[in-house]
């Protein structure tokens, strides 16, 4: 093994992390114990925050503000939305302070530090599983009233999906963790930013009910197309076109690479920075 | 014969001082546009300065490590010494792939399993099995390996009874026991320890020192150690590696000699005597200066001495003011940093009045009770103790003793004695 200053921008120890995937499970597995330890409800919490949010949801802006929901039953809807939506955002945010938290561990021993970002990923992709049990109850439900939906083939896109979504947090929380070793001040905009960007997808409205002149924004958010075709498969509702989901693809790959070549980078001298 | 473990050559680090924050942005392109476009050199490395944290220095680049060069041979157990700051810490980050070095190159054979720091990654929730577990994958392990020895593990750590409880309710010292067991048992051909083995009671710290010895003895295993205790690194290792503001001016040492000579230069060892001004206090009013500090007549040299002889100090003053008394304090200490003597002229009730222009006080130890080995001093001019002094040096290096007893065997040990006696037996 060598060691050198600079190694070439591409060279991403991707040997290394597979080497290192029981570390991987091990860290899934500490976040997940750790989560319900000492609680009485235990992995129940996990149910908790997406039903709370699509009640307030379903009160604040189906009910008070009477927002359209394309003719689906609201609380399904915004359901559907924000079961998507959390798992983006989750691994945007857990990843985009990786630096940050594991600052001591990074300080005094070496492993791939893509292990990190890649546990928090596949950590939240246990409770986004754990979530969507709910969103499949709530749909048997609504089936069971024969209420106005209709899943479809597109539903078979769901696997690309999540996986579309995962990425996405990756990349772009790479990029932000890898910027907030030196400028600290990325990590005050991201909470705030986070939740600007939800507002600028379809989770609380769909697309056509966005108005004309502000529609190109939603379409410019690479979420948009992922959860309208999200919401497409398993309800029916949506607008799913090959030109939407083609540029989530596109701007996921994008900010995967761009994520993992920089945090590369960084990860070699964030000790001396942070 | 023994093939070369690991190859250092030509390793440097710089750190920048001070906040890191403000301007980053218009310092990195400039450093960027320097190097990458113009082909320059880097300039931050043309100013960085040696690694010396008494000093201030004028830049805010600093050196950590310069131009280190090593080779270790497998199985060699290896201490690096040095003073606090002199980059040992670095060096085992770099060499642990922590952190990269700024230019230089290393070539290690084989798997490196770092202790920079016991129970990384330990979370507080999870019970102590699970932690061997999560903190065995972060060092390195693989799931197989560290089920094949949790048994032996968990025996090295003598916590069996707590395994299942959370590593939270642990004392201390039960944390680190488990910990060191759990890094004691890696499989690697590299072993990295910085100074962990500072908490743990004595029995622990015994059963950690002799798993290390049998890793680098019994298994041929190399092993890197950090420590400041001498004992545990002379008990440790066979050669060494002195650290000194950055630099390595000599190649490994065995480490009886290594520990010999970061003992005699422990302070500022390059220094001659003949430049006082480099051992001066910043905060003195300089009213009455030490011009000239003599050992027996010698003012620049560092002359040897032998135990029993006289000792005569002399020191030139210049004034500016005139007093009709001054204090002269001296203290004497070996170069452990252990304070030997100390001298004050009030003690006798010596006066020395002081005019302005050149003054001289002299002194003699007579038949010094010193053990072998260099001495150096802390001299103060001050008047009846008040806190102002006149003029300060610490650390000056006065001389050497050197012995005159014939069992050298004991007189050469760094942790040796500390008096010399003269006794006659009959």
């Amino acid at each position: 093994m060598v060691i050198e200053p600079q190694n070439s921008l591409f060279e991403l120890h991707l040997k290394d992390v597979w080497r290192y995937r029981d570390l991987l499970w091990l860290l899934v597995k500490r976040d997940f114990v750790s989560f319900y330890k000492q609680t009485i409800l235990g992995p129940l919490w996990f149910f908790i925050q997406p039903l709370f949010t699509t009640i307030i949801f379903t009160f604040i802006f189906g009910n008070l503000a009477g927002l359209s929901t394309d003719g689906l039953p609201q609380p399904l809807f915004y359901m559907a939305g924000i079961t998507a939506w959390n798992y983006f955002a989750d691994c945007l945010t857990k990843t985009s302070t990786v630096f940050k938290d594991n600052a001591n561990i990074f300080g005094k021993v070496y492993f791939p530090r893509l292990i990190m970002p890649l546990s928090i990923v596949v950590s939240n992709l246990v409770r986004f599983s754990v979530q969507m049990i709910l969103f499949f109850l709530m749909v048997g439900y609504y089936a069971f009233i024969r209420a106005n939906f209709h899943m479809n083939l597109y539903v078979l896109l769901f696997p690309v999906l999540v996986l579309l979504m995962a990425l996405l947090g990756l990349g772009l929380g790479l990029i932000i963790t890898a910027l907030t070793t030196k400028y600290r001040d990325l990590a005050f905009l991201i909470t705030f930013g986070v939740q600007l960007m939800m507002y600028a997808t379809t989770v609380i409205y769909p697309l056509s009910a966005a108005p004309a002149d502000y529609k190109w924004i939603i379409e410019l958010n690479p979420m948009t197309g992922i959860i309208e075709a999200f919401r497409f498969g398993f309800l029916g509702e949506g607008e799913l076109t090959m030109n939407t989901l083609g540029y989530s693809v596109i701007v996921t790959i994008v900010s995967v690479i761009i994520g993992v070549v920089i945090f590369n980078k960084t990860e070699k001298t964030f000790v001396d920075t942070v | 014969m023994s093939q070369t473990a690991i190859k250092v050559e030509n390793l440097s680090k710089i750190y920048r001082l001070g906040e890191i924050g403000t301007g980053t942005i218009s310092r990195d392109m400039e450093r960027w546009f320097k190097t990458k476009i113009l082909k320059q050199e880097d300039p931050f490395l043309k100013i960085g300065e040696t690694n010396d944290r008494a000093n201030r220095g004028e830049s805010d680049i600093v050196y950590s490590l310069r131009d280190i060069n090593f080779e270790i041979n497998q199985g060699d157990a290896v201490g690096i010494i040095g003073r606090n700051g002199a980059g040992k810490s670095t060096l085992l980050k770099i060499l642990s792939r922590v952190t990269t070095p700024t230019t230089g190159r290393i070539n290690i054979k084989g798997r490196v399993a770092s202790l920079l720091e016991v129970g990384t990654g330990f979370h507080p929730e999870l019970t102590g099995r699970e932690n061997i577990y999560l903190n065995g994958a972060i060092l390195g392990m693989r799931k197989r390996e560290i089920d094949r020895k949790l048994d032996e593990i968990i025996d090295f750590s003598g916590v069996e009874r707590y395994i299942d409880t959370p590593v939270k309710r642990y004392s201390s010292g039960m944390y680190v026991r488990l910990a060191f067991a759990v890094a004691a048992h890696l499989e690697s051909e590299i072993l990295i320890v910085d100074e962990v083995l500072a908490v743990g009671d004595a029995e622990f710290q015994k059963k950690c020192l002799g798993k290390m010895g049998e890793v680098s003895k019994g298994e041929g295993r190399t092993v890197l150690f950090v420590s400041h205790n001498m004992g545990s690194i002379l008990q440790l290792t066979n050669k060494s590696l002195i650290l000194e503001s950055g630099k390595n001016h000599h190649n490994l040492l065995s480490t009886v000699d290594a520990i010999k000579r970061y003992q005699l230069n422990a302070i500022r060892h390059d220094r001659k005597r003949d430049e006082l001004k480099l051992y001066r206090r910043k905060n003195v009013d300089f009213n009455i200066e030490i011009r000239q500090l003599s050992i027996n007549g010698n003012s620049s040299e560092i002359i040897k001495l032998q135990s029993g002889d006289d000792v005569t100090i002399g020191l030139e003053l210049f004034s500016q003011i005139t007093r009709s008394s001054i204090e002269v304090l001296i203290i004497i200490f070996n170069s452990n940093g252990e304070i030997i003597s100390t001298l004050n002229s009030n003690d006798q009730n010596f006066q020395k009045s002081i005019f302005p222009g050149n003054n001289s006080i002299q002194f003699t130890i007579e038949n010094n009770n010193l053990s072998s080995g260099n001495y150096f001093g802390q001299i103060a001019i001050t008047q009846d103790s008040v806190s102002l002094s006149y003029d300060f040096l610490i650390d000056v290096p006065l001389f050497e003793i050197t012995s005159i007893l014939t069992s050298s065997n004991w007189n050469d040990r760094p942790n040796g004695h500390l008096i010399f006696n003269k006794v006659n037996w009959k």
